[in-house]
């Protein structure tokens, strides 16, 4: 019987994507079966067989210490051969987005990342994502014999689990270890900031001329009681953490007010924005592209504007 | 050593419009990708730190994307040599036909280091490095945002979800780069001008050993379509005071402001 492979160093995502799998296994009429990979894999198992898989692969083979995007892909290779997988389900978290499409060369598969919408229509899975740089939204339909899809983290709901414990099966891999050594990794300094809930947003852009003028940014937020945030622009200044960064590589929020100030309103930014039931923009320059995006439009500078909005607010 | 950078020529996304949820992509200008940019530049950096080397910037496109423009202004950059491949057949090709043209150019002009973007401007899939790398037989290193060469090889920082990560590898070895790298150099008048005498050469598919068979999508976009947007486009006018109380007016009635 053909399967649904499902992948993710995330736990809490494979959960997610098992869940979905099991669901479109039941319309397909396909097994779903799961990987888990690395250190701690042993322990992961258990949960993806109560998510919905039939039968878990494990390995903790010492090849996979920093998951070595080239090791987990042929791993993942062997283990799809050895399964009949016919889907493969990874996210696309960053190592998730670089795994895929290199699973699926070495499956003669094609393959689709970035996926955020994934449904059924008469028998083909169809894909959605974001395409020219989040201006369109494109479906796509894959015609190799085996289909990889890579898709965000929290796509889908996830119920509770219902199913038994799973077969934990321990396959026999031939691995080599990888030419690429890992020699630090340390967490991101970043916060915490929850944008996707965050019901007003002062986006901040590169129309700020220095570091400590994003202090301005701040006020307003405040004064509108706002979640800060900012294009990539911005971030890869360092001024703020990509936490803070809203767009095709960012959040994906829906507030109730957007303010953007000096930004220009570039389609991979505002692709972040679309769903803003209230966008308003501050940009010295009238043709920028934010405005055609904007219910509320002042073209003026920043550095005037922003205090004299500060002001007015307090004073409500 | 031998830098292989890869760079696409991406239509201009600003100058897209949409009609009836359409994109019009006729008469779109075409540039080179953001991110290559950052690659370009990136490859330089290590050139010039390494003290010698080569950097061949690889281009594959449909006959009519400005290519050529493309690698000159990537050539004006800094790049020492340029290779293009054009191919009609290739306007409907997907990325895995994509990096196997590309691999196969690879192989002909040889290699230490592959540079990609960590994403194309207008598809952003990430697809072809890793498949490129795959077709290759090569380690791969996706999310570069700082790449150092040592003895034989690199070191990359990268940029993942929570992580940083310090990684080494020997040649070969294909990278992919975050715009946080770099500020790509805007290339100087005179370099624009000695751009035009460097190298460039042209392959067609039979140069690389394949035909039009090997680069038919092995998927097909069933629908391409913006969302829709409707939205008032009030402006405000006068001093910034005014302005002010003015947009603050409008979001009261709004009712957005408080709880
Ligand atoms: C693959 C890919 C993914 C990307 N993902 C994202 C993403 O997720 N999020 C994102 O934001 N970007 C993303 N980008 C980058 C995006 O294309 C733009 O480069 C970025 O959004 C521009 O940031 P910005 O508006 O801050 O800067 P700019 O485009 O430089 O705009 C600055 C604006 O400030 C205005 N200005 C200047 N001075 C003043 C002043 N005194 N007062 C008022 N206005 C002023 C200017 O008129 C201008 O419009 C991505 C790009 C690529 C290629
Ligand atoms: N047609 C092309 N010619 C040269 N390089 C390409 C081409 N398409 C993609 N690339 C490279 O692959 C990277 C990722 O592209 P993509 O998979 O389309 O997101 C780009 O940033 C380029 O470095």
């Amino acid at each position: 019987m053909a399967q649904i492979l499902v992948y993710s160093e995330k736990p809490a995502a494979a959960r997610e994507l098992v869940f979905k799998a099991k669901e479109l296994g039941a319309a397909l009429g396909l097994g779903v079966v799961a990987a888990a990979l690395g250190e701690g894999a042993a322990g992961t198992a258990a949960g993806l067989g109560e998510y919905g898989a039939d039968r878990v692969y494990v390995s903790e083979d010492s090849a996979f210490a920093g998951l070595p995007v080239d090791v987990v892909a042929e791993a993942l290779a062997q283990v799809a051969r050895a399964a009949g997988a016919e889907y493969l389900l990874v996210s696309s978290t960053r190592r998730g987005k670089e795994l895929a499409p290199r699973v699926a060369q070495k499956l003669g598969a094609a393959c689709v990342t970035d996926v955020n919408s994934l449904t059924l229509e008469d028998g083909v899975l169809v894909a959605g994502r974001y395409a020219l740089g989040g201006a369109t939204v494109a479906l796509e339909k894959l015609d190799t014999q085996t289909k990889v899809f890579a898709i965000m983290p929290k796509t889908f709901e996830i119920g509770a689990p219902t199913a038994g414990a799973g077969e934990v099966f321990a396959p026999a891999l031939s691995l080599q270890p990888s030419a690429v050594k890992l020699v630090d990794r340390r967490p991101k300094e970043g916060e915490s900031v929850n944008l996707d809930a965050a019901e007003r947003i002062v986006g901040v852009g590169r129309g700020f001329g220095k570091r400590e003028d994003v202090a301005l940014g701040e006020q307003l937020a405040a004064a509108l009681e706002a979640e800060l945030a900012c294009t990539k622009g911005l971030a890869d200044f360092q001024w703020l953490p990509e936490e803070r960064i809203i767009g095709l590589s960012g959040a994906k929020t829906k507030p109730d007010l957007y303010v953007a100030v000096g930004i220009s309103g570039q389609i991979q930014h505002t692709v972040g924005v679309s769903s803003s039931k209230l966008i308003a923009a501050i940009n010295t320059d009238k043709d920028a592209p934010i405005f055609q995006l904007a219910d509320y439009g002042i073209v003026g500078d920043l550095y005037q504007v922003v205090p004299a909005l500060v002001e007015k607010l307090k004073g409500l | 050593m031998n830098i292989l950078v890869f760079v696409k020529t991406n239509p201009d996304l600003q100058m897209i419009r949409i009609k009836d949820r359409q994109p019009v992509m006729e008469a779109i200008p075409y540039k080179v990708g953001d991110l290559e940019k950052n690659a370009v530049e990136a490859a330089i950096q290590l050139r010039d730190a390494a003290g010698g080397g080569t950097i061949t910037a690889v281009c594959l496109a449909e006959a009519n994307r400005r290519a050529k423009e493309t690698l000159k202004e990537v050539l004006a950059m800094g790049a020492d040599e340029a290779v293009l491949v054009t191919e009609p057949a290739l306007e409907v090709a997907d990325q895995a036909a994509v990096a196997l043209v590309l691999a196969k150019a690879a192989e002909k002009t040889g290699y230490d280091l592959l540079l990609f973007g960590e994403g194309s401007t207008d598809n952003y899939t990430g697809q072809v490095g890793p498949r490129v790398a795959e077709i290759l037989g090569v380690p791969q290193i996706g999310y570069a945002r700082k790449i150092t060469g040592t003895e034989g090889g690199v070191q990359v920082e990268r940029s993942m979800d929570e992580h940083i990560e310090v990684l080494e590898a020997p040649f070969p070895v294909a990278v992919t780069v975050v715009s946080e790298i770099n500020e790509p150099r805007i290339p100087s008048l005179m370099n624009i001008m000695k751009a035009g005498k460097k190298p460039l050469a042209e392959y067609s598919l039979a140069d690389l050993g394949l035909d039009a068979t090997s680069v038919v999508a092995q998927k097909a976009i069933l629908s391409n379509l913006a969302e829709e947007q409707d939205r008032k486009h009030i402006m405000f006018d006068g001093d910034p005071a005014a302005q002010a109380e003015a947009f603050v007016n409008a979001l009261l009635k709004e009712g957005v402001l408080g709880r």
